[in-house]
């Protein structure tokens, strides 16, 4: 018999309809492959009982035809999305112990979509950074390995991304056939092109936030990460949608991605923006991304060469904004209400709160609390916060005046393959810099892909990211089918 | 701009983090190499540009933030509030004792 780990979710979802084989046995080859793979320390918890349980419930639906657009398919959620009686951390220790009362937007629709959760998936602490190794709950490991490094060794070891690292390294090891993940910088597209997966992140609006940890509410986006450009189609229109709970979730009808696919790009125009490609680019970045373009064209697309003026400045922008935001969203973390309190409570409230604090994020989320709290003080509100959010207006508007010109825009999506876990990062700005192509689309709101489209000349996945104007899902989707086709990209094949 | 020992200590009581003496100076030296990164901003002229303050550019025909009615939409969930607390008593969040 096939392995069960090897089906994309849209054979799993058509045979699963034909009765080829159960919805329980479906979830069970993937809890076998987690419990293999453990070593990737992809799982901050795991829900082997709720999955079976789920599972069963999906195949009851299954036979008496009630069946929803994911029914059975067993998917993974990143613990940022608040999920009912099952532990939620954000990768931090003072959420440890969090059991949410309720179940986040999201995570509530792919529910009532039939999707299994299997659990709950590492990540940045509160998706805070690029490399997954801010989390408390240790780093997650890259299932791909370099040519050039002796696999069984600690050298071997990659990072998968970040701050969905463990959504990226589970999906691509076969672990399930599907993930959540949420980007407020790159946290879905990153880790997708570390991991040669497709990560989406839909138009700032289109995923109701409502019950997902907080990090920067005008940036955060919940996306889909899966193996094709079909499933990530597929699970994207389950996870959007108007969620009254959620002020800024855009009252719009969900459009049927998956009926974009095919549409192909003929007569559409790409920009290829010319700030891009700076001096020193990755040779074998720079490479795939003419190849990219080459493909486009091939499929009867016309590339058009743009500028972007404002590109270099987004990264900077950023981190006064999510830092900003993220000071006042964490606020809540106070040792009263739920989470982590520092038992020797000093003499005071505000000693119990200064100190269960300390003790319960990491140094990085401490280090964006304390800038954000900086740019957000007294005298300096002006001079940074207000200054970023109108240099954040010209990069908007770089995008708007582009797509005047242009359909979709493809640049790459990180500026190298994945590096060596165990290497020197502690350098804050070197670590920030992993984004510095997929900000600039978060700052302004709009939608962005990554599609794995190549090996580097180590044997690491690269992808290609491709934008589109805000709502305009479809022809991004149709772009990176294009893509997906001509590329031929090695997925892994299946659970190791 | 180089941040010094007195700011951090001022930023961090304004966060609630206690800093230790002891990582005040690396705490200020790599806040500072920050600080100073993001100061390239000062060459982008953003004179008569309006700042963007939320996740949807505002104007034109973007989204607006929606109304609704000013009603009580949930509540009477004492127990599920409490559920997390680190320490409840008698229907409260515990804290330590603030008053001699």
């Amino acid at each position: 018999m096939t392995d069960l780990t090897s089906f994309t979710i849209a054979a799993a979802r058509d045979r699963l309809a034909k009765n080829e084989f159960t919805a329980l046995e479906l979830t069970d080859a993937h809890l076998k492959a987690m419990e293999k793979a453990k070593g990737l320390n992809a799982f901050i918890t795991t829900t082997a009982e709720v999955a079976r349980t789920r599972a069963k419930a999906s195949d009851a639906r299954l036979q008496t035809g009630t069946a929803g657009a994911l029914e059975g398919i067993p998917i993974g959620i990143k613990d940022l999305f608040c999920t009912e009686g099952v532990q939620t951390t954000a990768g931090s220790h003072i959420l440890e112990g969090f059991k949410p009362p309720y179940e986040s937007t999201v995570s509530q629709k792919l529910r009532d979509a039939g999707a299994v959760m299997l659990g709950k998936l590492n990540m940045d602490e509160f998706a805070m950074g690029s490399s997954n190794g801010t989390s408390y709950f240790g780093p997650v490991k890259n299932p791909w390995k370099a040519r050039s490094r002796p696999p069984d060794s600690e050298a071997g070891d990659l990072v998968p991304g970040g701050s969905s690292g463990g959504s990226a390294a589970a999906v691509a090891a076969h672990l399930v056939l599907g993930a959540t993940g949420t980007d407020t910088g790159g946290s879905i597209r990153q880790p997708a092109s570390f991991c040669g997966i497709v990560g989406v992140k839909p138009t700032y609006g289109r995923c109701s936030r409502w019950g997902i940890v907080a990090f920067a509410s005008s940036l955060d986006q919940a996306g889909p990460m899966t193996r094709t450009v079909r499933d990530a189609a597929i699970m994207l229109k389950a996870m959007c949608g108007h969620d009254p709970k959620d002020s800024t979730s855009a009252p719009l009808a969900v459009p049927d991605f998956e009926a974009a696919l095919g549409k192909g790009v003929k007569g559409l125009r790409i920009g290829i923006p010319k700030e891009y490609r700076p001096d020193g680019l990755n040779a074998d970045v720079a490479l795939l991304w003419d190849a990219g373009v080459q493909w486009l064209k091939d499929a009867g697309a016309t590339p058009v060469e743009i500028s972007l003026p404002h590109t270099k400045s987004a990264l900077p922008t950023y981190y006064i904004v999510a830092p900003a935001e993220a000071s006042s969203n964490l606020a809540r973390y106070d040792g009263l209400r739920f989470g982590q309190r520092d038992r020797t409570m000093g003499n005071s409230l505000d000693e119990m709160y200064a100190k269960t604090r300390a003790a319960g994020f990491g140094a990085e989320v401490k280090r964006r609390i304390l800038i954000g709290t900086y740019v957000l003080s007294a005298g300096y509100y002006d001079a940074y916060y207000v200054k970023a959010q109108k240099v954040r207006a010209l990069i908007a508007k770089d995008f708007t005046d582009a797509f005047s010109k242009v359909d979709a825009i493809l640049t790459p999506t990180a500026p190298t393959a994945a590096f060596g876990l165990h290497g020197k990062q502690d350098d804050p700005i070197a670590m920030y810099l992993n984004d510095v192509f997929t900000v600039p689309a978060s700052l302004a709101g709009i939608p962005g892909a990554s599609v794995p489209a190549g090996l580097n000349n180590d044997g690491l996945p690269l992808g290609l990211q491709v934008l589109t104007k805000r709502w305009d899902e479809e022809t991004m989707f149709r772009v990176c089918q294009v893509l997906e086709d001509a590329a031929r990209f090695p997925t892994l094949k299946v659970a190791p | 701009m180089s941040l010094d020992e007195a700011t951090i200590r001022r930023i961090a009581t304004l966060a609630r983090i206690e800093v230790p003496q002891a990582e005040l100076e690396a705490t200020a030296a790599k806040l500072s190499g920050i600080l100073n990164w993001i100061e390239q901003l000062n060459e982008v002229n953003t004179d008569n540009v309006a700042p963007m303050s939320g996740g949807t550019v505002s104007g034109g025909t973007d989204l607006t933030l929606p109304w609704r009615t000013d009603v009580v939409t949930d509540g009477d969930q004492q127990e599920m509030v409490l559920a997390n607390a680190p320490e409840a008593h008698a229907g409260f969040f515990a804290v330590p004792k603030v008053v001699e």
